[in-house]
């Protein structure tokens, strides 16, 4: 049974409670500096509680190192490290490596701890693809998070390879000429799937317990994963800040970001998009950076947008 | 008890790495630091030696692996060497700002452009400033040696510093020798298990590479600085110990002939043997000639060289990477302002030699010095500095 | 080596600056962002825990009778938990 709010959400009993189960323990404390309504500062918060008590994390730099580690304080209550912008993917392998020999040898206890890498979109699916692509194709037991606001924020609204076709960015404008930036989004979930890595999935900081369960269930396999969280960002979307789980929600359900995950090649919907989906406009409008759209060019994006649904679709029909 | 063996000094390398005990090794390879790290994964791959050896896509990401390894508190190593240098290069003032304690072996490689895969300093120089520990080795046994002090340096509680020991590619790397390696009892008992400052590990969370901003950036540039000049006695006392254990000598400035010579020589790395010979053929025409050998770059010996040129007319250093459009080669630079404050001190020439592998011969060294005599006394220094053997029209 | 919280002089800077305080970020208190707050009527609320979990400075704890409130050391008043709440208990009023 589901029921409407005031605002038109959709909550389903299953879930309503639920929260109410999830880990009470903040592993990403109060205090941190993300803007107002974060949503990409939301998404680490529950990947941390998903994460526990166990895991060591490597960090891209980024909007998410800049607000948690101004020395000399820290909002990570796990093992955590930095180095620099296109490496969190192999720093995170060397940490492995380096936790797996010393357990192997018996200097640290005989404890299984999950490395995790993170970084942003620039930092995972440009500058950063390269180690992320070493280390996932070299088997690593470890899990990458990519927390995609869609552009480079920390450095202020730039395109990047995930910055969703139509998207306003401070280097692809919109202007008199051009209409923001001209490409669609580079498909990381696919790229991760390619390196036939045991477990891909999209996850959303809009629908908590699936991405925590996602996180859980890339904690228990043993090699290399890779989660793609969709993270809104109040700043560089130019919507209001409250508004992050909305459009979360939003992108959902238009199928713009579905949620599924890819475990041993099987495909799978994690979260059923309404049967009838959304119009991509009632995403689209609410956000300042696709505020100069014509009506042409949101025709065009619904219906890439329908067509990429149908693909994912298919390739779930068939796995 | 050392072993006495004729090898290769890479396969040297390799084997004195695995002395140390390394936990985890990440490379990447290229010419002609290559040896090093295929010797070293085959002594994985035998099982003679218990580590991790990541083959990783990048000298990027050998560099953030190991140090990533080194944070979680495993004995790190990786090898390279010009484009390879100078493809970690954002990642070297990293680790030393991270105070962790890895070693890099680097056999020296011209740098491109043009591509060129043959020995000069010139990777090495562009790294200077990063604040590593860099020691420069003149022959096989002190890269085995080197290499087996370089891990207790870096770890030292007083250091905690990166260190970088450099090999000239193909002069070195490539030869084989005569040297003397030790067994795995006398290195355990000089090279304890690493005892890290802070790990990694959820037992006790710490945060490393936090961001800072203007209001404390200075002080921790300060105390990086600091820890690295403060290094040198650490690196001193340990060469003493070394010493005694193994009868083999090392200091930061080393000297040959020198003590009572009107003229010096300074070279760096594999030079130091050919000019060795340069400087006995001149003194036996009669010439007051002598050689010092630079072997610690970073930190930069200042006593020791101010001490080592004290009564010397002439002292003639000897570069073999350039500084464009600069005052001259990296170590003349560093030799004319590490003197410049000295009420007396040498004329001072600085020649830039055996750029992109060419020859250095004993003759080259015999020319230089004859030139740089002659020069000095018609008071007449000819160039600030000169690239020796260039073909001109 | 002393681990201050407060390095002055460049003795006091931690090698390598590592924090050694987990979640010493707590110390910063961005409760002085804020220009609306939550306030919340428990009449309305079901105790669902919604806006707890979405609430991205993780402010929100839950009190022994079950209700939800926010620290107001952090909250920075961005208004999810009010908007999230779908029985709508919770109204964000400006400061002051
Ligand atoms: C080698 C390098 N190039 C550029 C930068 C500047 N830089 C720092 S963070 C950043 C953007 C980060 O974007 P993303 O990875 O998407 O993370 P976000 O801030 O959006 O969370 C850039 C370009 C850098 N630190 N290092
Ligand atoms: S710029 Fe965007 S992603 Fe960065 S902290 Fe602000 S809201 Fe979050
Ligand atoms: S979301 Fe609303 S109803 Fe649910 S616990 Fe919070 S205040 Fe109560
Ligand atoms: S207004 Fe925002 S920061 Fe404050 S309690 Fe609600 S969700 Fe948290
Ligand atoms: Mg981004």
């Amino acid at each position: 049974m589901k029921k409407a709010n005031e605002q038109g959400h959709l909550v389903t009993d299953f879930d309503l409670y639920a929260p109410k189960l999830v880990e009470k323990e903040e592993y990403f404390s109060s205090g941190h500096r993300a803007c107002q309504g974060c949503g990409e500062a939301l998404a680490v918060r529950l990947m941390t509680k998903a994460l526990g008590r166990d895991a060591v994390i490597a960090c891209a730099t980024g909007c998410m190192e800049i607000i948690s580690s101004n020395y000399p304080f820290t909002a990570w209550k796990n093992p955590w490290i930095h180095v620099a912008f296109p490496n969190a993917a192999s720093v995170g392998a060397g940490v492995e490596a380096g936790l797996k020999t010393l357990r192997r040898k018996g200097r640290i206890a005989d404890r299984r701890i999950k490395v995790v890498s993170m970084g942003g979109d620039g930092g995972t699916a440009d500058i950063g693809i390269q180690a992320l692509s070493g280390a996932m194709e070299r088997g690593h037991d470890m899990l990458y998070v990519c927390f995609d606001n869609e552009a480079y924020m920390n450095t202020g609204i730039q395109r990047s390879s995930q910055t969703p076709f139509g998207s306003s960015t401070t280097t692809a404008p919109a202007g008199k000429v051009s209409s923001g930036n001209k490409r669609w989004k580079k498909n990381m979930p696919e790229i991760m799937a390619a390196h036939g890595i045991p477990y891909v999935a999209t996850a959303s900081h809009s629908y908590p317990l699936d991405f925590m369960a996602k996180v859980k269930k890339a904690v228990g396999i043993e090699g290399p994963c890779y989660i793609h969280c969709y993270s809104a960002c109040t700043t560089g979307w130019r919507i209001p800040s409250d508004s992050a789980i909305k459009v979360g929600r939003l992108a959902l359900e238009t199928g713009v970001f579905p949620l599924y995950e890819i475990e041993n090649g099987a495909y799978r919907m994690t979260v059923e998009p309404p049967k009838k989906r959304r119009p991509v406009n009632d995403y689209l409008k609410l956000q300042g950076r696709f505020r100069h759209l014509t009506p042409d060019q949101i025709d065009i994006i619904q219906e890439r947008v329908d067509e990429e649904f149908e693909k994912l679709l298919k390739k779930i029909k068939h796995s | 008890m050392s072993k006495r063996i004729g090898m290769e000094v890479s396969i040297a390398a390799a084997e004195a790495v695995a002395l140390c005990r390394i936990d985890v090794a990440a490379v990447y390879p290229i010419t002609p630091s290559t040896h090093i790290a295929e010797h070293l994964s085959s002594i994985v791959s035998d099982g003679k030696l218990d580590a991790e050896f990541i083959t990783v896509e990048s000298e990027h990401s050998a560099m953030s692996g190991i140090m990533g390894a080194s944070a979680a508190g495993a004995r790190a190593f990786t090898a390279t060497g010009s484009q390879g240098v100078m493809y970690m290069h954002e990642m070297l003032p990293v680790a030393s700002a991270m105070r962790l304690p890895v070693v890099m072996a680097i056999g020296n490689r011209a740098v491109s452009g043009p591509l060129n895969i043959l020995n000069d300093h010139g990777d090495i120089m562009m790294e200077r400033d990063t604040g590593w520990i860099s020691l420069f080795a003149q022959n096989g046994q002190e890269v085995i040696d080197m290499i087996i002090q370089a891990f207790r340096i870096a770890e030292h509680k007083d250091v905690m510093l990166p260190v970088n020991v450099n090999i000239d590619g193909f002069i070195l790397t490539h030869m084989v020798e005569a040297m003397d390696m030790p067994d795995q009892d006398e290195i355990d008992r000089f090279l304890p298990p690493f005892v890290p400052y802070a790990t990694l590990h959820p037992d006790r969370p710490v945060s490393m590479g936090t961001f800072a901003g203007n209001d404390i950036y200075t002080e921790i540039s300060k105390s990086k600085d600091a820890a690295l000049i403060n290094a040198k006695k650490t690196i001193l006392q340990i060469w003493k110990e070394w010493e005694k254990l193994f009868g083999r000598k090392y200091e930061p400035i080393e000297s040959y002939r020198a003590d009572d010579a009107e003229i010096l020589l300074l070279t760096m790395g594999s030079m130091g043997e050919t000019a060795e010979m340069a400087i006995d053929a001149l003194r036996a025409k009669g010439m007051s000639v002598g050689l010092l050998k630079f072997k610690l770059w970073r930190p930069f010996p200042f006593d020791e060289l101010k001490k080592a040129v004290k009564g010397a007319k002439i002292l003639t250093v000897i570069d073999r990477a350039i500084s464009y459009g600069g005052p001259g080669g990296p170590l003349g630079i560093e030799v004319r302002s590490a003197l410049y404050d000295e009420s007396s001190r040498p004329a001072i020439f600085n020649y830039i030699i055996g750029l992109g592998g060419r020859d250095v011969t004993p003759e080259d060294f015999m020319t230089i010095l004859k030139s740089s005599a002659s020069q000095a006394k018609k008071k007449a220094m000819k160039e600030r500095y000169v690239i020796y053997g260039v073909r001109e029209s | 080596m002393v681990n201050r919280k407060w390095p002055e002089t460049w003795q006091e800077v931690n090698p390598g600056c590592m924090v050694f305080e987990p979640g010493s970020a707590s110390e910063y208190h961005t409760g002085t962002w804020r220009s609306q707050k939550p306030v919340w009527n428990n009449e309305k609320c079901i105790k669902c825990g919604i806006c707890y979990i979405f609430c991205p400075e993780g402010c929100i704890h839950e009190g022994a009778d079950g209700y939800f409130s926010a620290d107001m050391d952090y909250c920075k008043g961005c208004g999810i938990c009010a908007h999230e709440c779908w029985p709508a208990a919770i109204s964000m009023v400006e400061e002051g």
